[in-house]
């Protein structure tokens, strides 16, 4: 076993024991809340970091919130196969926004711009259809559990947070399976040159739009997921939480923060905002309303100016310098041979 | 005639501005073509007309006895025409291997395993002599290496029609006479047709088998490239100074000075 591997299955018991520990119900809240959004932040990477700036995930998000709890409320569908249902409708949203932004070449600032109305555009329409979506004021999935009946497989409602933790591991650890299949393969390559010159790879054979559509159906299809996980963990759900621009941000500067181009990066940007978030929560409280959203903000200006390759690209970029072997796309270049 | 590629009509207007006008040829296989023309001749309209960059206003382009007029460029890459950009365009996120790889397998779309496009890429860099190791990176390459790299990835998705577009521009003396006897060396070695765009005449005359001449969108002369330099018309386009050099390029080809060919 090579030393990585080995400190991949360490990592990974230790993630497994966690619950064992004894920790708290908030402290395992907290790392349930971690891994959900790390998935979450993990499936908008698969996209955003090709250049696909998406600033309406919280839009996908609130399509996995939103279906779910609607299917179980109004027509009795369990989650099971509302998630589903919900992925399908996720990225069919997805290949609607963007079709047209890739086939009339609407990328950079232009392509985040509409993504960014997408996200608002979700968030009023949960707020219009208040009769069946419980507008602002947010909805809760109809509950079968009790003090006496704490757990329902069919509706997915556990009150056992350890249930919860677990069913969350698998989630996180299937976003981070995703995420490596897609940068094993050669999508990675043809969003990699599509991302760098679209008309030379359009020219070499690439399927430009084609590629594009691939790696934002798997990314909404990823949001959703994660959007239902929350609703059915909170048990409760609103636009303001689940959709919108805020939401949107935040996923955008998590990914960044964290680290786009590695597979944990996402997570670890994760650990970052909940952290960011609790902290200003327990100080500040609420009196200052939007104040983490404003922090987010100057954050990300600071990280894309000084830190765009995240915390823990950067970290990866340091011990790849001290260790002298350059290997990746963080390797310095060296003079070629052949000129 | 025109077993490769017959160009037929061929017109492209932008608005009210007529920028290539009725250019027919043919092209059998095997060919080297010249098509030259001074800045704004409409050569590389023509160009990108063939590549599908741009949709032709009217005319018509048939590869191999198949139309491909107006098809996009990703559609004409996989009937098998490459082509390669005047200004080079290298991904440069990618080692030079992996800018040729990716080409070669999405230029046969994706009908080839990752095994085979990368030997195909290996070859490619071998035939254009470019560095075939894993770790070699784009920014090492200087103007003469990109233009290089801009042929291997054309040649990685083994076409049959290869579109040079200007491989000189930028080059000493020295890499002209290389690039020129490169494209040669392709054509032997891989029987590629090629149209190969330049607005200079010079070495490009050594090499070619044929030569279109195009000045304000339309074709003013064509033939052997030692009849087309000294045509009168293609003289007054190229205002003498040119032209000169180019009966002196023709001049040296015909006595059989061939000293750089092979180097």
């Amino acid at each position: 076993m090579t030393i990585p591997t080995l400190i991949k299955a360490a990592g990974f018991l230790a993630i497994l024991a966690f619950p064992a520990l004894g920790f708290s119900d908030y402290i395992l809240h907290i790392a349930i809340l971690i891994l959900l959004w790390g998935f979450i932040y993990t499936g908008w990477s698969v996209m955003g970091r090709f250049g696909l700036v998406s600033l309406g995930h919280g839009a996908f998000m609130g399509i996995g919130a939103y279906v779910v709890t609607m299917l179980w409320n109004h027509a009795g569908i369990t989650p099971w196969i509302g998630i589903p249902i919900a992925v399908v409708v996720s990225m069919a949203v997805g290949f609607m926004i963007g079709f047209p932004c890739f086939r009339f070449r609407i990328t950079g600032h232009y392509f985040a711009l509409v993504t960014l109305a997408l996200s608002e555009v979700a968030r009023l329409l949960i707020v219009a259809l208040r009769d069946h979506t419980g507008g602002s004021l947010g909805v809760t999935p109809n509950s079968v559990i009790s003090a006496d009946n704490p757990t329902s497989f069919i509706a997915m409602q556990f009150s056992d947070k350890v249930i919860w933790f677990y069913i969350v591991v698998a989630v996180w650890i299937a976003g981070l399976i995703v995420w490596r299949a897609v940068d094993r393969s050669m999508i990675r390559y043809a969003m990699e040159a599509v991302s760098q010159e679209e008309d030379a790879a359009a020219s070499l054979g690439v399927h430009v739009t084609r590629t594009k559509l691939i790696v934002t159906m798997i990314s909404a299809g990823m949001t959703a997921v994660g959007g239902a996980v929350y609703g059915q963990y909170q048990l409760y759900i609103n636009p303001e939480t689940t959709s919108g621009i805020a939401i949107s941000l935040q996923i955008v500067f998590a990914a960044i923060a964290g680290g786009m181009f590695v597979q944990l990066g996402p997570t670890v940007g994760a650990v970052i905002t909940l952290l960011l978030t609790e902290t200003l929560r327990q100080t500040v409280g609420h009196d200052v309303h939007g104040l983490d959203v404003m922090i987010y903000g100057a954050m990300l200006v600071l990280f894309i100016i000084y830190m765009p390759r995240g915390v823990l690209g950067r970290v990866i970029e340091v011990f790849d310098r001290r260790a002298g072997g350059p290997s990746g796309p963080t390797a310095q270049p060296k003079p070629q041979p052949g000129e | 005639m025109g077993e490769m590629l017959q160009v037929r009509g061929l017109t492209k207007k932008f608005g009210g501005f007529t920028a290539v006008s009725e250019v027919a040829f043919d092209l059998d296989e095997g060919e080297i073509l010249g098509l030259i023309g001074p800045n704004g001749s409409g050569k590389s309209t023509t160009f990108n007309l063939i590549a599908g960059a741009l949709t032709p206003t009217a005319g018509t382009v048939t590869l191999e006895g198949r139309d491909i007029t107006g098809l996009a460029p990703t559609n004409v890459c996989h009937k098998g025409v490459a082509r390669t950009y005047q200004i080079p365009r290298p991904f440069r996120k990618l080692t030079i291997l992996e800018n040729v790889a990716l080409s070669a397998y999405f230029g046969a779309d994706g009908s080839i395993s990752r095994e085979e496009a990368w030997k195909r890429a290996e070859d490619a860099l071998d035939l254009t002599q470019l560095p075939v190791d894993a770790q070699s990176r784009v920014d090492g390459l200087g103007a003469a290496g990109l233009k290089k790299l801009e042929l291997a990835r054309a040649l990685a998705t083994q076409p049959r029609l290869l579109l040079a577009d200007e491989s000189l521009g930028g080059l000493d003396e020295k890499e002209m006479g290389q690039a020129a006897d490169m494209l040669s060396h392709i054509r032997e070695r891989r029987g590629i047709t090629i149209i190969w765009v330049e607005h200079i005449m010079g070495v490009l005359m050594r090499v070619v088998d044929r030569c279109i001449v195009l000045d304000h969108g339309e074709i003013i002369a064509a033939g052997l490239p030692t009849d087309v330099a000294h045509d009168p018309k293609v003289v007054e386009v190229y205002l003498g100074t040119d032209a000169e050099s180019v009966q002196s390029q023709v001049a040296g080809r015909v006595a059989g000075a061939s000293e750089t060919v092979g180097a």
